[in-house]
């Protein structure tokens, strides 16, 4: 059974070199976080007048804010709350968006009409301003943020499910399925469901992107995850406006840890999409 | 011995934004164990609604099956509720369908879907499901059935997956298999194997065989007995001889003058081998807007003013073989 298991990820490496490009990137990124305590050379909290804005060097590889505190310290203390922030929602917003879209694609009918149209009023918000007024009626901590950035997700996620599900409803299998005595929820779960995974994998890796900027401007507007805990989307836009000249390091290393983020995810998802469909194989 | 499917004056409608279809009307039949009924007929004719209505998988709304009866070994499977009718499909009755390529889910594995039925309706464990998967693989003559049920869809030819198709239909030994043109999508060499397959398994279980088809040369080859449908409505049925030497209904034997491999086949009579292939002019009519008397009359050669104005009533014509024509 191991043998077998470490043939297949061999397999699967050979197969999709970009896929574990993006599976590196998405460990390294996790275990910093997990392990930030030990992992940071500093206390990211711990301020120091003296090197206020310093520039990157030895003791800081990443320099220092204007507070003085280290950027590498809360880059990596910062990977716990973005990546908890994104991964969450994103799983969050996906699970719940795929549940009601599969529902409403599937049963029809009155059910369906009612669920698209409250997302079309979902969608009729932008998701800032809907996180911003979750997240100022729940007030500010990290299960709130995440819950927050997670719901104004759902309505898009529920539609392009639903979308998936009217064509794959059907379909012959479907019918088959239907013709060997399965029923209805079975047949949604086991037949329909994994047939919409490959879209809904594009959809959640690309949208965990955009969770990490929204945490960001939340965080920006002071609702978001508290001071004084580090977020890469608050570094990045507290700092932009006032130090990118002066200060460059202060928006860079955010920004890149950003950018790795979602490009990881996103050679991670189309790898994970390829390789979870059978045709794909051989 | 008593048939094993009894169909009598089944109808089923359709409500659309036509009027009322009448796709099925009054349909009578019945199949004794290990044998083959065929319905034919044309495209739109009924056949394929009459398929699924036996199953009640027509899509309620817009259609319903509004009289009739159709038993299995004496239970109406119409009075049973939606929990017990799902139980008696693929336990009683189980069907196959056309498009092999579509019909079966391209991310689960040939035995996983075979399996599935097994689960479902034997309340088999996971192993021995998969046991019996192989089993119904090597039944339905797939070689090497272990390495086979690993497979996925897309890895087998279209003969292969109807074989699957037929092996996960017959998993739960069925009393009747409802086959729906389940060769038209094939190659004509893979047809006769997979005739010859459904055969051979409706002897071995004893199954009893609904084959719907527009292939006469099918028909020929596999029925005991065949039921011609034209517009919903049931215009012959006679055994499969009989019907080839003896056609009563003129649609019967406008289909048959225009398919030159039966007429060979059989060694036919009533039609001169050397005639050229006539064909039947027209086409049928749209269920929503039949013509009133007999639903043939405005392409029969045959016809006469009787026709025009009322349905000619399904009546026996000789011996074990019935029609319904006024001009027969």
């Amino acid at each position: 059974m191991k043998t077998k298991l470490w043939t297949d990820v061999a397999y699967l490496a050979r197969r999709y070199p970009l896929g574990v490009a993006g599976a590196v990137i998405m460990t390294v990124f996790v275990l910093a976080a997990i392990f930030a305590g030990t992992v940071a050379p500093l206390d990211p909290f711990t301020t120091n007048p003296k090197a206020s804005l310093a520039k990157p060097s030895a003791t800081h590889l990443m320099g220092a804010d204007m507070m003085g505190r280290d950027v590498f310290s809360r880059m990596i203390h910062g990977a716990r709350i973005s990546l908890a922030v994104s991964i969450g929602a994103t799983f969050i917003g996906s699970g719940f968006g795929a549940a009601l879209g599969l529902a409403s694609g599937y049963i029809g009918g009155w059910f369906d009409l009612l669920i698209q149209r409250a997302a079309e009023v979902m969608q009729s918000l932008p998701l800032l301003v809907m996180a911003l007024v979750i997240t100022a009626s729940l007030g500010p901590s990290l299960p709130n943020t995440i819950i927050a950035i997670a719901i104004p997700l759902i309505p898009s996620v529920a539609r392009v499910v639903r979308s998936n599900v009217l064509s794959l409803r059907e379909m012959p299998f479907v019918e088959a399925a239907k013709a060997t005595g399965m029923s209805e929820w079975r047949i949604a779960v086991v037949h329909v469901l994994p047939n919409t995974l490959a879209p809904l994998i594009v959809l959640a890796t690309a949208q965990l992107g955009s969770t990490i900027l929204t945490e960001a401007s939340l965080s920006f507007l002071g609702l978001g995850v508290p001071e004084p805990w580090p977020s890469w989307g608050r570094m990045l836009s507290e700092s932009a406006a006032e130090y990118v000249r002066t200060a460059p390091w202060l928006v860079i290393f955010p920004g890149l840890a950003i950018s790795l983020v979602v490009f990881g995810t996103n050679l991670l998802g189309d790898a994970l999409r390829d390789a979870l469909d059978p045709r794909q194989r051989d | 011995m008593a048939p094993v499917l009894e169909v009598s004056n089944l109808s089923t409608v359709f409500h659309t934004r036509r009027g009322l279809v009448r796709a099925v009307q009054n349909v009578s039949f019945s199949v004794n164990a290990g044998e083959t009924l065929a319905i034919v007929g044309e495209s739109g004719c009924g056949k394929t609604i009459t398929a699924l209505s036996l199953l009640r998988l027509v899509p309620m709304p817009p259609g319903e099956i509004v009289s009739g009866s159709v038993k299995v070994d004496g239970v109406d499977l119409l009075t049973l509720d939606d929990a017990a009718m799902r139980r008696a499909r693929g336990k009683q009755i189980a069907m196959i369908f056309q498009e092999p390529m579509t019909a079966l889910n391209p991310l689960l594995t040939i035995g996983r879907q075979i399996a599935e039925m097994a689960v479902l309706h034997d309340g088999l464990s996971r192993k021995a499901a998969r046991d019996r998967a192989v089993e119904m693989l090597n039944h339905v003559k797939i070689p090497e059935p272990e390495r086979r049920a690993r497979e996925y869809p897309h890895q087998m030819s279209g003969g292969m997956r109807q074989r699957a198709m037929i092996a996960m239909a017959l998993a739960c030994k069925p009393k009747v298999l409802v086959a729906d043109e389940p060769t038209t999508a094939l190659d004509v060499t893979i047809q006769a194997q997979i005739l010859d397959l459904i055969g051979d398994l409706r002897r071995e279980f004893g199954t009893a065989v609904v084959l719907i088809t527009h292939d006469l040369g099918v028909v020929a080859e596999t029925a005991n007995r065949v039921v011609v449908m034209y517009a919903g409505r049931k215009v012959e049925e006679a055994p499969v001889g009989e019907v080839f030497a003896n056609p009563k209904h003129p649609y019967m034997t406008g289909l048959m003058s225009s398919i030159p491999r039966v007429a060979s086949a059989r060694g036919l009579t009533g039609v001169d081998a050397a005639a050229r292939l006539t064909e039947i002019p027209g086409i049928v009519p749209p269920l929503y807007d039949l013509p009133p008397g007999c639903a043939f009359s405005p392409r029969c050669i045959r016809v006469e003013d009787q026709c025009r104005v009322a349905v000619p009533p399904f009546e026996v014509k000789g011996h074990d073989h019935s029609a319904a024509c006024w001009r027969v």
